[in-house]
């Protein structure tokens, strides 16, 4: 049983500013289904530059469902400078503290945070524009996150970092390189490396629905939307990932062949070469 | 409030008659059994018999059972000892979904130099006897595949293992932790070499387990010290837990009838009614081969931990297969190995049923439940069905 205070009880089953926000002016969306949890937050900024309303959306456990309506009404009547400068910690504090394998829930309000502030700004979302390499594949955690959640955060051990981002909770492959990260950022010389790398061994299945994720939504939807078609991911099930045809992609008469010619030659490149995609209901 | 408990495979309640039978063996009979004095003496009868009970639920001899603490000892003991007694063979054949009992001592094992074929199941949580016959090599000292599936309730075929393993000359070690008590296991029959139960999963306390080493398997101990279970297993013998254990396991040989009606009905009850009720929820598990008390549904869009604790709410008890309750990332190894995808695992619940579960308790999950996950997907992001959606007009 996880030990949660009455703060983050209160917020998990009375949550505040539940739902989508139809005036909303900012909108960051972060997380997705095989990470376990995402939260999409919905922002409206007046003129002046204030935020007069907050709402969310959260798929996760108790303490994502709190962080998340806490951090509403945390950015409620405040400025755009004064919620640039809410962080993760401010979250957790709210709550009177996390248990430590959940602050990654208090850093995924920060990032919808972040997502949607720059969404406003008409700046590209941190999140898709990440800096530096992907180190967590399983989770798509990239070097910029965890050197920051390291800083902000006063973190010692690859746990902690674990703990904050997710990063290597997967399967475990970037614990190395989360090490010398640590190393480099408490300014200590880095471990050495085992000397013989495992051999990789395919893709598991987080990896793969990560993958998949990021190629559709980075090259595959916006090449259909250019013809005013989209494609919606409903589900992947072993190598099969099954999708719905929407826009003019529906109905239209050489759908099949842009499913098998564009989106699984694709995804069969990006992500594994026997992959295959099935559209819902055929 | 009293709980309305549908967490039986964590563990279960101490039966009142189990209680009865034990509590004299704290402040009355306390003499060690193996004292010299009729005192002492007394208990070491109490204890053959008892010993003698066990072996007759289970159709074996008495001196074929191994008192322990928990299904945990029982497990690394069997292993340990197969690997022990047979030190020119290296590799170990088990399941992707055992126990961690199991699954943790292979990773270990591993580590040591040891070489591990983990099993996998379809998607509804099988084994493949074909994958598994194949697996068994020539320096394979052991097979160990659990009876039934914790999360699940799988019941995997052991006649047609034991058959396979007994043809092949290879031993074969069984967690059956979850088995015994809800189906009959007769061991005159299955022709398995060793079989670990742990008797807080029937009504027992905590505390006290058994494995069954079949007479002529070679065994080498996992506890030394004293001559206690004929040098197999030192230590002072849990007199009141061994007492406990074959009460328990004599009512449950009673009841087993009753499991596997009324029990079987009212889970069979919980599960088409919560299907009924709520959209895009579907079975883990071998429904055509299945523990009687075990039901493991998964909920799409929403997340297993947050389902327990609105569940908490309504002192509903049950358990989940979701990454978050674990403090792990990724959800149940168990679901995973079956393929459960993600939209599903991560909302996944198990009820575990017993025979002191009541049609109320049913009716408190039919009544509370489909809110509870309406409630859930209404916050979540991924709840909008494309189905649902307004047709496109373009």
């Amino acid at each position: 049983m996880w030990e949660y205070t009455d703060k983050v009880r209160d917020h998990f089953l009375n949550p505040r500013n539940v739902g989508s926000l139809d005036d909303a002016n900012a909108v960051g969306e972060v997380g997705s289904l095989a990470c376990g949890d995402a939260l999409k937050l919905y922002l409206k900024i007046s003129d002046a530059g204030i935020i007069e309303d907050a709402r969310f959306q959260t798929f996760g456990c108790a303490s994502a469902i709190a962080s998340s309506s806490v951090l509403t009404e945390l950015l409620k009547g405040k400025t755009i400078e004064e919620a640039k400068a809410l962080t993760n910690k401010d979250i957790a504090d709210f709550l009177g503290g996390l248990p430590k394998e959940k602050m990654h829930c208090s850093v995924m309000g920060q990032e919808a945070l972040e997502a949607a502030l720059a969404d406003y700004l008409g700046e590209k979302a941190p999140a898709h524009e990440p800096e530096g390499e992907l180190v967590c594949k399983c989770f798509g955690v990239y070097d910029g996150q965890i050197r920051r959640a390291i800083r902000e955060n006063g973190l010692t051990t690859v746990e902690e970092i674990t703990d904050f981002t997710k990063a290597g909770g997967g399967c475990g492959e970037c614990q190395e390189r989360l090490a010398a990260i640590l190393a480099e950022e408490l300014g200590k010389p880095a471990p050495a490396p085992a000397a013989e790398a495992p051999a990789k061994k395919g893709l598991t299945n987080l990896e793969r629905v990560r993958l998949v994720t990021r190629v559709m939504e980075e090259e595959i939807r916006p090449n259909l939307k250019k013809d005013g078609g989209d494609i919606e991911l409903l589900d992947i099930e072993g190598k099969t990932v099954l999708v719905a045809l929407r826009g003019a992609c529906k109905g239209c008469p050489v759908s099949n062949v842009t499913l098998t010619e564009f989106v699984q030659k694709r995804l069969q490149e990006q992500v594994e070469p026997d992959i295959l995609v099935k559209e819902a209901g055929k | 409030m009293k709980p309305v408990y549908l967490d039986n495979n964590a563990t279960t309640m101490v039966a009142p008659e189990v209680l009865a039978a034990m509590t004299p063996f704290f402040s009355e009979w306390y003499g060690n059994p193996s004292s010299m004095h009729s005192f002492g003496g007394h208990v070491g009868t109490r204890l053959k018999e008892a010993r003698a009970d066990i072996a007759g639920v289970l159709g074996c001899r008495p001196d074929e059972l191994i008192f322990t603490s928990c299904g945990s000892e029982g497990d690394n003991a069997a292993v340990l000892s197969a690997l022990a007694a047979q030190p020119e063979k290296r590799h170990l054949v088990t399941t992707r979904v055992e126990h961690p009992a199991v699954l943790s001592l292979a990773k270990h094992l591993e580590e040591k130099g040891y070489e591990v074929t983990y099993l996998g199941v379809d998607e509804q949580g099988r084994l493949d006897l074909d994958e598994l016959a194949r697996a068994i090599r020539k320096d394979t000292a052991l097979v160990s595949v659990m009876y039934a599936n914790n999360e699940t309730g799988t019941i995997f075929p052991l006649p047609e293992i034991a058959a396979l393993c007994k043809a092949r000359g290879v031993l074969l070690h069984t967690d059956a932790v979850q088995a015994v008590g809800k189906v009959a296991i007769d061991l005159s029959q299955l022709p398995v070499d060793m079989l670990v139960l742990s008797g807080h999963k029937l009504h027992a306390p905590k505390g006290v387990g058994l494995l069954f080493v079949r007479q002529g398997t070679p065994f080498r101990p996992f506890l030394i010290g004293g001559h206690q279970e004929r040098g197999r297993r030192a230590g002072t013998e849990n007199t009141a837990g061994i007492i406990a254990l074959a009460t328990a396991m004599k009512l449950a040989q009673a009841h087993m009838a009753e499991e596997n009606s009324r029990v079987r009905a009212l889970r069979d009850r919980l599960e088409t009614g919560v299907l009924a009720a709520i959209p895009y929820a579907r079975v883990n598990g071998d429904t055509e081969s299945r523990l009687p008390n075990t039901s493991s549904i998964a909920f799409k869009f929403v997340e297993g931990e947050a389902i327990l604790l609105m569940l908490d709410q309504y002192g509903i008890c049950a358990s989940s297969g979701s990454a978050c309750t674990s403090g792990s990332l990724e959800p149940s190894h168990v679901l995973r190995a079956m393929g459960v995808p993600f939209t599903f695992a991560h909302g996944s619940i198990r009820f575990s049923l017993s025979r002191y579960t009541t049609d109320a308790d049913v009716d408190l999950v039919l009544d509370k439940l489909p809110g509870i996950i309406e409630t859930l997907r209404r916050m979540s992001p991924f709840a909008e069905e494309p189905a649902q959606k307004p047709a496109c007009t373009c």
